[in-house]
């Protein structure tokens, strides 16, 4: 099936958990209807999901713009939060700021960054203290971890 | 193994997604921690939970997995199953502890399968 290139624009509300995750799940509707290999598809929306999931955590949400091309899905995560003070520290898989009622609804085990770098292909993260945090991820349609 | 005989062993209700109890399923996983679901679970069809939120669902869509099962007799609110009905899952919920219910399905021959990335 041919791809035709698409541009999605998602707003993450950050008022509260409950919705964490709808853009994530409309993403993945839009991608299997273009015709995605649905491990693309997977690795984009749990990719796109664990960093919504961030945003409603730690910075009151955010947008997410994604651009999908017949060769690739690149997503971008923009928030105007508190910032990543230690992005390397961040990325340690079990590192967590996030508090004890996010881990009673079954996230905040430190996992959210290791995770969007473990199902993209690229990722990139700008982030400035008291300014906010942009995450830019890259999901090839064609990878080695496809097989995943 | 189908989703109706996960419900039997379990002795569940199904609370959402009857038409689907006839699919086949070859591995399940179990756990209240959703990013340990998302980062280590690999073509599971089926989760067992203790944790009741839309979170949940949403998990069990971005894997691709077509049954959740509540454990120790949680009954999941309306807004959760409406969520899983719209995503066309499975949800069944069982009196079964967590560890009782994942080891009378991995007794049967539902195993965990294999973790990503290996």
């Amino acid at each position: 099936m041919e791809i035709k290139p698409l541009v999605l624009h998602y707003e993450v509300s950050g008022d509260n958990f409950t919705g964490a995750g709808e853009a994530s799940v409309a993403m993945k509707r839009e991608l299997r209807q273009m015709g995605f290999d649905a491990n693309v598809i997977r690795r984009a929306a749990i990719a796109m999901y664990e960093g919504e999931i961030n945003m409603v955590i730690h910075a009151e949400g955010g947008v997410a713009d994604v651009n999908v091309l017949p060769d690739r899905i690149e997503i971008v995560l923009t928030d105007e939060g508190p910032g990543i003070a230690d992005v390397e520290q961040a990325m340690q898989a079990g590192f967590s700021t996030a508090p004890d009622n996010i881990r009673a609804l079954g996230f905040g085990a430190g996992m959210g960054l290791p995770n969007m770098k473990r199902y993209s292909d690229e990722m990139k993260i700008e982030t400035e203290i008291g300014r906010g945090t942009t995450v830019r991820m890259t999901v090839l349609a064609d990878s080695p971890k496809n097989s995943f | 193994m189908t989703i109706r005989k996960i419900a039997e062993l379990l002795d569940a209700e199904v609370l959402c997604g009857e038409e689907g109890v006839d699919r086949e399923v070859k591995s399940a996983c179990g756990s209240d921690m959703m990013s340990d679901v998302l980062a280590f679970v690999k073509d599971q069809a089926v989760l067992l939970t203790g944790l009741l939120n839309p979170q949940v669902i949403r998990t069990a869509v971005m894997m691709d997995m077509q049954c959740v099962v509540f454990v120790r007799a949680k009954v999941p609110g309306e807004d959760v199953l409406a969520l899983a009905r719209s995503c066309h899952l499975t949800v069944l919920a069982s009196k079964e502890r967590m560890y009782t219910a994942c080891g009378k399905l991995y007794e049967q021959g539902l195993k965990g399968g294999e973790l990503i990335g290996d």
